[in-house]
């Protein structure tokens, strides 16, 4: 991955970004330009700051001071407008036990406002190597298998410009990190634009990116 | 001619400086008025025809009383500011309330169960008032009990904030609700918010009370902010500067 | 529509966990129960106390399930992504509120009459009791939503809602009890009525905002 000095004019961007947990500052003064295309990779040690960075990013949690900015306006002018254009997957998978796969993704996109009939949430399950899983109780699924799920979203979130991924490799055997590659190259290539953290090597080459070490 | 700053005194640095100026002063009010207030309450009022001295509590039940529903707006006041603008000291202010707020409430409970006593015989009375005050008073301790249970304490401040918020809409309605009841479960005589005769002499008495009562709430208030501020500012470069061996005066 | 999607996948949810569901009515029911044990099976004594410890007993019994509210969705993630959904929040706060009710408080309205009977209420008392608990649950429930928001995730969480909203939702006790005693009395309800409708409206309107914004400072 080569780092590249943004030219163009950012889509998603933070502005003295300050973040507290308790007294401790965790970090400070973060300015942030994500152009679209790019990715966001942000490193760090465990309890760095990571996840709250993420969180900050989307909304979730108040910086201490700073913003972040999404076209160029803060994040909190219009809530509803910014969470059209946003996936965000956290470290919890977002299922609920009782309801089956498929049951399960249908939910999670019409919480996103995607309309999507049972027959394209079954393609994209199937994408995500869980043909056959979609009428299990997400009780019974792997954590593999429950972040697979978590992760079918993507295949069907290509108008989500803006994609926020917390460790999303997690518990991915070889050909899930394969095929969650792809998803996520496309969607850059497509001019969108994600945000992740990850311990593991990313096979993203040729990819813009911005590293942000906390 | 310059322009005010409103805002020069939002800052914890700065308040705590002031406040602890106006501690003594408020302190030193509160005695000279209570006083004043006992004066009038105890000497010069004349005694009730029906309920001899025993009423002479009324100069401290009511005064907490209007004080507590006070005391509750404030808190509920600076709770919200402190959220819609995202202001620590005014969420420290509310912090700072609501514990006085709560002992105004319990005054006003327990002045009214010793009214009670020698008047009707009774340690409490059912009604309209002591029973609004019982409630306003598990409003308080449902404000400190969030306050205590939740660790972080800017979460602390927004979750009793909305807490507080959605208690001070309410305080009206559930005041006359229990209006509404109480008028239809007591017989007109026993009533502790039927005081006897209003003479000039008992409302000036009650007024004074009330500000020594407010002087007073003053006083500790500002009293306690400074300590919340010692508290959560922990660290901070001006506080070091103003206590370096970091030991309470 | 996402608010009725979630409406819907709440209920479909609570039909799967019936058990939970029972529970609180099963409280409910003992709860009620109780009292005469404690004071004395007096038929007129019981007559006049019905109305009064039916509502007192929906009141606890309600505040025991609304903790599971949102405690099952911070737990499993599926509130941040509530939080992140493109329709306004208040919008699914409300469409949640919507299910717990239908699966919990209509639940207790329903079985409301029969402990009624075991007071020894007559038809019209109970009629009158089943309107005020069908106006008066829905008010738990929002008033409760809001405890339940502020108390995502803290030590002691059910306990403290209780300790939260019982204060505040003594209104409606005060009009819904004292409505079942004026019909009994031959007076008119209708002033009754009118307030815990004028609680209910408001109460849709304000609740889900003020829970809302519990979240949002829950889930920072």
């Amino acid at each position: 991955m080569r780092e590249v000095r943004v030219r163009v004019r950012a889509v998603l961007a933070t502005h003295d970004l300050e973040a507290r947990r308790g007294r401790r500052v965790l970090f400070s003064r973060l300015d942030l330009s994500v152009a679209p295309g790019s990715l966001l990779r942000v490193l760090g040690a465990n309890g760095a700051g990571k996840t709250t960075l993420l969180r900050m990013l989307v909304g979730l949690t108040l910086p201490s001071a700073g913003r972040v900015s999404w076209r160029g306006r803060p994040i909190t002018a219009d809530r509803d407008a910014f969470h059209r254009e946003l996936v965000y997957l956290g470290h919890a998978a977002a299922l609920k036990d009782d309801l089956s796969a498929r049951e399960n993704l249908l939910s999670l996109l019409a919480l996103g406002g995607v309309r999507c009939e049972a027959g394209a949430a079954d393609r994209a399950l199937a994408a995500a190597g869980l043909a056959g899983c979609e009428r299990l109780p997400a009780r019974v699924l792997s954590a593999g298998q429950r972040r697979r799920v978590a992760l079918a979203r993507l295949a069907l979130a290509q108008e989500q410009r803006l994609w926020v991924l917390d460790e999303p490799f997690n518990a991915l055997d070889v050909d899930a990190v394969d095929w969650l590659a792809g998803l996520l190259r496309a969607h850059l290539q497509g001019g969108g634009i994600v945000a992740l953290t990850s311990h593991q090597p990313l096979p993203l080459d040729a990819v813009e990116a911005v590293m942000v070490r906390l | 001619m310059t322009r005010i700053n409103w805002f020069y005194y939002a800052a914890p640095a700065r308040f705590y400086g002031l406040a602890g100026k106006l501690v003594p002063w408020c302190a030193a009010a509160a005695v000279v008025l209570a006083l004043w207030g006992l004066w009038i309450g105890l000497v010069v009022a004349p005694t009730d025809f029906q309920q001899r001295d025993s009423y002479r509590i009324i100069f401290v039940h009511v005064p907490a009383s209007w004080m507590s529903m006070v005391l509750y707006v404030a808190m509920a006041f600076w709770a919200a500011i402190g959220l819609i603008f995202n202001a620590r000291l005014a969420a420290m202010l509310a912090q700072a309330i609501a514990p006085t707020g709560a002992l105004m409430t319990f005054l006003s409970l327990w002045t009214g169960a010793l009214w009670g006593k020698p008047t009707w015989g009774t340690w409490w009375v059912w009604d309209a008032r002591l029973t609004s005050e019982l409630i306003l008073l598990f409003l308080y301790i449902g404000y400190l009990s969030l306050r205590a249970a939740i660790d972080d304490e800017r979460r602390a401040d927004r979750a009793s904030a909305v807490l507080a918020i959605v208690g001070v809409v309410n305080v009206p309605i559930i005041y006359f609700s229990v209006q509404w009841w109480n008028t239809l479960h007591q017989g007109a005589s026993v009533s502790l918010t039927k005081a006897p005769t209003m003479a000039a002499i008992m409302l000036q008495g009650m007024l004074v009370m009330t500000l020594a009562l407010w002087a007073y709430a003053f006083a500790v208030v500002f009293a306690r902010v400074r300590l919340i501020i010692r508290e959560r500012e922990r660290g901070a470069a001006w506080l070091r500067d103003l206590h370096p061996a970091g030991a309470l005066p | 529509m996402t608010a009725l999607a979630v409406f819907l996948r709440d209920l479909r949810l609570a039909q799967r966990r019936r058990a939970d569901t029972l529970a609180a009515a099963i409280f409910f029911v003992i709860v009620a129960s109780l009292f005469p044990l404690a004071l004395g099976a007096d038929p007129a004594w019981l007559r006049r106390l019905g109305p009064g410890v039916v509502w007192v007993a929906a009141l606890l019994a309600s505040m025991l399930s609304m903790p599971r509210l949102f405690a099952d969705d911070a737990a499993d993630g599926t509130l941040e992504q509530m939080l992140l959904s493109p329709t306004p929040l208040p919008l699914l706060v409300l469409a949640k509120v919507g299910a717990h009710w239908l699966a919990n408080g209509l639940l207790l309205t329903l079985v409301a009459p029969v402990l009624a009977l075991q007071y020894g209420l007559d038809g019209g008392s109970i009629g009158i009791l089943v309107l005020t608990l069908l106006l008066g649950t829905p008010v738990l429930s929002l008033v409760g939503a809001i405890g339940a928001a502020l108390t995502v995730g803290v030590r002691g969480a059910a306990v403290l809602l209780s300790l939260l909203v019982l204060p505040l939702v003594t209104p409606a006790l005060i009009f819904g009890a004292g409505a079942v005693e004026a019909a009994a009395g031959g007076m008119d309800t209708g002033g009754h009525f009118s307030l815990l409708g004028a609680m209910l409206v408001a109460a849709m309107f304000l609740a889900p905002w003020a829970a809302a914004a519990g979240l949002r400072i829950s889930l920072d």
